[in-house]
């Protein structure tokens, strides 16, 4: 089985995001880039698959500006087989992403596609879900296990409330959530191996999709700043100020 | 405008993030109609015809829409949109919603709108992204308005309504994926997403004993629901559906208590619509104190019980 997994290069979940002074985006100027923390545990759980003799082959896949070839070394440092960069300029709309995706699908015919369940700058997550609709397959969203069986896969999902496991038929699509697994360091020895592993290159134009933006941005701002508030000497003064003053119990 | 509500239930009652879901559709204007499927889903579709503002509520019942699979209900929502031209799909950013919404847009071929937390006219929203670090403004002119909405972003629907409710032709399965089970927490607390008040816990209360034994007598005298940060959740000390922030539950509550939780950014980002937020933490630089109204900075071992007793 043939594992196919997105990644998307974001900015790094440690660093502060601060928002340009007039509005037009977010200041990614000498800001730590990384691969997506959900797509790390989405490149994770193939390269175990792989380990444990279900998957013949991972690889991944990033569509985005020349950098994104960053994360796929990453992954491929992680235990991916190869990697594929779809070039293209501008951040790409969850959609357009999909149907990128879709012809990769196409060109590579994977059983399975793990994709990471939402990206951490702009929190759509939309993507696993879309290319599932666009391929007809089943899909197996907040994943935290999976468990193939012979032509179908078990997804446990994180739900609200609880947990529910699903049985979808192969070939389908999981996304990742945050306890699917604990993604591995990779060792100095095996990023220098993936430095060697074959990484394709092209150009989003020849995938012969409509990448054009449909949603327009309009302004970017900082949250309303919570006004903070008193602290109070004890017990006695909170219990005070709560009835008496907030007015809450 | 006319707009279909994706009613989210578990066959018998009606999630009340669908009447948030309602008062957000007021904000488009137009007609507001409500998409019950499932099966032996009657008296969901009976409540959801009482709620304010509602003209009507379609009721699809097959056996196929029993689990709320999005395999099977996109296909549903897309010919109910194409057959009755809808100009807005909406869902809660929810787990049904996230898991089902992006599987409509793709189908109807329009890019949707996640997490929407203002409406401010038909296509231009404002939602939270970079975990809550950033609000961006933005416009769509998709032909049909695909959503999620944060419900506790938007007001709750009253619930004077008396819509009329028809049924629908159900769609042809699809089956390509089966429900085989569900483990949903059983509890006597109100839900966290809907709680008045909520009592949550961090990594400073040492383990899931602790948390039980200090916490679960404070939540018991303020009938509140019980939540975590996600350093709590990720040490073991209580289940995942405790999480309250970017990663888990957003929270409003009139009332939030956070107890040894430092208060990281993905945290902030769930709770800090909440009305009154109390701290208490014996660290005096946690930024959890920033958003605070109330800051106790004490031992929480002794601060809480304390606290219990002096509520009780």
């Amino acid at each position: 089985m043939k594992v196919l997994v997105p990644v998307k290069r974001v900015i790094d979940y440690n660093v502060k995001v601060r928002v340009k002074s007039d509005g037009t985006g977010v200041d990614l100027n000498n800001v730590k880039m990384a691969i997506n923390p959900f797509d790390e545990i989405a490149v994770e759980e193939a390269v175990r698959l792989k380990e444990a003799g279900t998957a013949s082959e991972v690889v991944a896949v990033s569509i985005g500006p020349k950098a994104s070839q960053e994360v796929l070394r990453t992954a491929l440092a992680v235990g991916a087989d190869r990697a594929i960069h779809v070039e293209a300029d501008a951040d790409l709309e969850p959609l357009a992403v999909a149907k990128c995706l879709k012809q990769i699908v196409a060109d590579e015919a994977p059983q399975l596609v793990i994709c990471g369940k939402q990206a951490i700058d702009d929190d759509s997550n939309q993507t696993g879900q879309m290319l599932a609709a666009l391929l007809g397959w089943p899909q197996g969203t907040f994943a935290s296990e999976v468990a193939p069986e012979g032509d179908a896969i078990k997804v446990t999902r994180e739900i609200d409330g609880g947990l529910e496991t699903l049985q979808l038929n192969l070939p389908a699509v999981v996304t990742s959530d945050l306890r699917l697994n604990e993604p591995r360091y990779a060792s100095l020895p095996n990023i220098m191996k993936a430095k060697k592993k074959p990484l394709d290159v092209k150009a989003v134009a020849d995938l012969g999709v409509d990448v054009a933006a449909r949603l327009k941005s309009v302004n970017f701002a900082p949250p309303a700043a919570r006004q903070g508030g008193v602290k109070v000497a004890d017990v006695a003064e909170l219990v005070e100020k709560l009835r008496n003053e907030a007015r809450v119990i | 405008m006319k707009t279909l509500v994706i009613a989210e239930h578990d066959n018998q009652q009606l999630n009340a993030v669908t009447l948030n879901l309602v008062d957000a559709a007021a904000k488009l204007g137009g007609d507001i109609h409500i998409l019950v499927a499932g099966q032996g889903c009657g008296a969901v579709a009976e409540q959801a015809s009482k709620v304010s503002g509602v003209q009507q509520v379609l009721l699809a019942e097959a056996e196929h829409f029993s689990a709320q699979l999005a395999e099977e209900l996109a296909p549903l929502v897309v010919a109910q949109v194409q057959q009755s031209g809808y100009q807005a799909v909406l869902s809660p950013s929810s787990t049904f919603g996230k898991n089902l919404s992006p599987r409509v847009a793709a189908l109807l071929d329009v890019a949707q709108v996640s997490d929407v937390i203002e409406i401010k006219a038909v296509g231009s929203y404002v939602r939270p992204i970079y975990a809550g670090n950033v609000m961006l403004t933005l416009e769509s002119k998709e032909p049909v308005q695909v959503l999620t909405l944060r419900p506790t972003a938007f007001d709750a629907a009253g619930q004077e309504g008396s819509a009329e409710v028809v049924a629908i032709n159900a769609t042809e399965t699809i089956g390509i994926s089966t429900l085989i089970g569900r483990e949903l927490s059983k509890s006597d607390r109100p839900e966290l997403g809907a709680a008045e008040t909520v009592v949550s816990g961090g990594r400073g209360l040492g383990d899931g004993d602790k948390y039980v034994q200090v916490l679960e007598p404070l939540a018991d005298t303020l009938g509140a629901a019980l939540g975590a940060s996600r350093a709590a959740v990720d040490a073991g000390f209580v289940p995942n559906d405790y999480q309250v922030g970017q990663t888990g539950k957003i929270v409003a509550p009139q009332l939030y208590v956070a107890v040894g939780i430092s208060g990281a950014i993905q945290h902030l980002a769930g709770m800090s619509d909440s009305k009154v937020i109390v701290a208490i933490n014996k660290d005096p630089d946690a930024p959890i104190f920033q958003v605070a109204d109330y800051g106790l900075e004490a031992d929480l071992f002794e601060a809480v019980p304390e606290l219990t007793q002096q509520l009780g």
